[in-house]
């Protein structure tokens, strides 16, 4: 196996045991390893712990199985070429305080605190539509009722919360992993504000009924161009990112963020073209059968692009480095990448088995669907052989336990999804709550832990100090482990109680039971699902005191080097 | 077995780039473009007319409100699902549907065939509080749409819209819009009336009697349910 290679390059900047040096972070970045991911002959030997990313060993430090040990050296000149370039060449020396980072985390700062405050607004947003669907009295028309909430709550978690941990996490990781400033100052910023700005304009346009009414592609046109605007600054600066890159090689991480912003460009664009009437009215250029199909290719790969393979790219830079192990197997990160983008394109239509869409797209969603599970299992697989032999990190590090939580409720949920895409299981599941589990064990088990443990790791090291507190990070964890079981087996339940009241008949073939009773029998479901949600916002607003208090406490300046990390340096020598 | 041949792809990012959107491009094409060729898809059945002024602006107001979140339109063809709602959905019924309103999610029952199954006062107490006529009903009230009025400024606009996208509007109904438009919603009205429902000048022009128009249209073209159904038979099981 050529497991060992894959790994996020620069571990430079990793002390996921060992007391952070403060001030280390962005000037260990330059780390002089030449390339880390040179072909690694003895790649079949098995990795012997290894040992890296402690802050006692110094910048790229790769030892192990591979002997590439000589690969850490000191090069001078060309860390010096690389500090003259940035205009920080001061901070070769003994530092000078308040230079220019020579990452653009300034702007990653932004949008984790962003991210954060739309997870919060999203999260509670849920909360509200679960308690009205519980109690209806809770309803506050015009502005505030279901019909009009349940859109503000998937856009604000999707398109501000989720999308906000990829913005933050990429932008984190790729300037590491090339090596690189971001390529453009100004387009960091310009995307920053601007997402920001759609966000804004989503819940206020969506709040006054704006809609088109396509589940995830609600906005209208004017902020669809404004997305799209958005995505092409995203594309550019990232892309361009990687074409500037100092490390010839893309780790796998970057590949998946790569087929994520084409892939979502091309849906986005599709499924949203409409043809204005007004400001805020406009109607799709497809009909009926045709705007069902293309609406599940988006919304279903929306699921897919914006939900999966971003946040693999996350798992897949994080995981590693908050368990200072190598991924597990290169191979196997080879062939989910690309077997998981090709199938998932084609599962769209298990969104529509048994509607007017013609049978052998249905057939096909539904294959494709299962076929799924292989791609998905690999990633999940990847994940979690990972931390072989780091295990016992788990114990104490509630970071990691976010990691494998969510790298099993996303096993559990690409299961059970195809499960769902099989037409018999789907005559029952369809329509019903069962879905909307589904749907969130995935998010909240899989995206949002994940989301969360991304967070917990890039804030400290943006603010240039230690988390405030591992032990409410812990409790975080544990409120919302709880809080995604109380939320989905209730969902579960309330589905197939549903899906078979509806099926029910009497002995002389007629409905059993009326629409309203099979309505009343999932209330108590309802009820309980919102005590979930509840329990889940919380654990959010934990890690919202604790990343404030962290931020209080830490520093957005590049702090003087310590002379610890005078010695790291001369270690490195 | 290290994959080496890999290798060289990972340090190219534009081929890498293109491979991954041709990987993704190809199911994209083989499901959307192969339908349009499908003369079931692409031709209404026998029946199947354009929505009428009063009716467009229902959709609308049915969009704007989100009914969709709650309210399936798409029956499907299961015994169960025909004996409650009535015949499955067929794609040449949706021809003039944008954008089409099929749901994912049935909190409430589906919809694709409500036309004529309650008499137009029925949809009135139900918008206004859904709890009087069904005491366990999660459906939020929709008041305010008895009390707000009607926004015609678009309509014509709207008609002219869908045309150049391929709904056969005559010039005539173009013109004539709002005019006809306004004498539907006083059939609504004088339905309303007649069912004993009180009815300020607004409430005859407001929002919900184009909601109730909408509604009361639905899944009827395929000649199904001509009439609407008398207040006698609300007892039926929904």
């Amino acid at each position: 196996m050529a497991a060992l290679l894959d790994r996020p390059l620069d571990r430079g900047n990793t002390a996921p045991q060992g007391p952070r040096v403060p001030g280390i972070g962005a000037r260990r970045a330059f780390s002089p390893v030449r390339s880390v991911l040179q072909p690694c002959h003895s790649a079949s030997a098995p990795p012997k712990n290894v040992a890296f990313g402690l802050a006692t060993a110094f910048p790229g430090a790769r030892r192990g199985s591979c002997g590439v040990a000589s690969l850490v050296h000191w090069d001078a000149p060309a860390f010096s070429e690389r500090m003259g370039r940035f205009g920080v060449g001061a901070m070769a020396s003994a530092g000078s305080q308040g230079s220019r980072e020579l990452y653009d985390m300034a702007v990653v700062r932004g949008f984790a605190i962003s991210t954060l405050v739309w997870g919060i607004v999203g999260m509670s947003v849920g909360l509200l539509a679960a308690l009205q669907l519980a109690w209806p009295s809770l309803n506050l028309p015009p502005y505030l009722h279901f019909g009009r909430i349940r859109p503000i709550h998937t856009n604000a978690v999707i398109f501000g919360f989720t999308l906000g941990v990829v913005f933050t996490g990429s932008y984190y990781a790729v300037q590491r992993l090339c090596r690189v400033r971001l390529f453009s100052d100004a387009l960091s910023r310009a995307h920053l504000w601007l997402w920001n700005a759609i966000i804004v304009g989503a819940a206020l346009s969506l709040a006054a009924g704006y809609t088109t009414s396509k589940e995830y592609a609600e906005l209208e046109w004017p902020l669809d161009i404004a997305v799209v605007v958005m995505w092409v600054i995203y594309g550019v600066n990232f892309f361009g990112t990687i074409a500037r890159r100092r490390e010839k090689p893309m780790y796998v991480a970057l590949w998946f963020w790569i087929a994520s912003i084409l892939t979502i460009a091309m849906l986005y664009i599709f499924n949203n073209l409409e043809r204005p009437v007004s400001m805020w009215k406009s109607y799709s250029i497809y009909a009926g059968v045709h705007d069902a199909n293309i609406q599940w290719w988006y919304g279903h790969n929306a699921v897919g692009f914006l939900l999966t393979t971003p946040i693999l790219g996350l798992m897949y830079y994080f995981l590693p480095k908050q368990a200072g192990r190598p991924i597990y197997s290169h191979r196997l990160s080879i062939l989910h990448f690309w077997s998981l983008i090709f199938l998932y394109i084609w599962a769209g239509p298990h969104h529509l088995i048994y509607s007017p869409l013609p049978d052998w797209a249905q057939s096909l969603g539904s294959v494709f669907s299962i076929m799924l599970i292989l791609p998905s299992w690999g990633g999940m697989l990847n994940g979690l052989l990972t931390l072989r032999g780091a295990w016992n990190k788990l114990r104490t590090d509630p970071l990691l336990k976010m990691f494998a939580v969510g790298l099993t409720f996303y096993g559990m949920s690409t299961f059970e999804g195809p499960m769902m895409a099989i037409k018999t299981v789907n005559s029952l599941s369809h329509f019903t709550d069962w879905t909307i589990g589904h749907v969130h064990s995935g998010a909240l088990g899989w995206v949002a832990l994940t989301s969360f443990a991304t967070l917990y790791y890039v804030v400290p090291r943006l603010w240039h100090t230690e988390l405030y507190s591992v032990r409410l990070a812990e409790t975080h964890f544990w409120v919302a482990t709880l809080g995604i079981v109380l939320y989905v087996t209730p969902m579960w339940i309330a589905g197939v109680t549903q899906g078979l009241m509806w099926r029910a008949v009497n002995p002389d073939g007629s409905l059993a039971y009326t629409f309203i009773e099979t309505l009343a029998a999932i209330h108590i479901y309802y009820v309980i699902r919102a005590v979930g949600g509840a329990l889940f916002l919380s654990g959010a607003l934990i890690m919202f005191y604790n990343v404030l208090r962290t931020i209080q406490q830490g520093t957005s300046e590049v702090p003087a080097p310590s002379p610890s990390v005078a010695v790291a340096v001369a270690g490195g020598k | 077995m290290a994959w080496e041949w890999h290798r060289p792809l990972e340090a190219k990012q534009l081929t890498l780039s293109v491979l991954a959107f041709v990987a993704v491009a190809i199911g994209g094409l083989v499901l959307l473009i192969p339908p349009y060729f499908l003369q079931g898809t692409i031709e209404p059945i026998a029946g199947v007319k354009p929505y009428s002024p009063l009716e467009l602006e229902g959709r609308d107001l049915y969009i704007r409100e989100g009914c969709n979140n709650c309210h399936s339109q798409e029956i499907r063809p299961f015994k169960t699902e025909t004996d409650r709602y009535g015949p499955f959905s067929m794609a040449g019924e949706g021809i003039y549907d944008r954008p089409f309103l099929w749901g994912s999610k049935r909190t409430g029952p589906d919809l694709a065939r409500v036309g004529g199954k309650y008499p137009d006062s029925w949809h009135w107490i139900h918008l206004m509080n859904p709890r009087q006529i069904e005491p366990r009903s999660n459906m939020p009230p929709f008041a305010f749409l008895t009390s707000s009025e009607l926004d015609t400024s678009l309509t014509q606009r709207k008609l002219e819209v869908l045309r150049s996208l391929g709904t056969p509007y005559s010039d005539d109904e173009i013109r004539n819009a709002v005019a006809s438009l306004r004498q539907q919603s006083g059939e609504v009205a004088a339905a309303l009336r007649k069912d004993g429902v009180q009815l300020s000048d607004i409430g005859a022009h407001s929002e919900a009697i184009a909601l109730i128009a909408y509604l009361q249209r639905l899944g009827r073209d395929i000649g199904w349910r001509e009439k609407p159904v008398s207040t006698a038979s609300l007892g039926e099981k929904p």
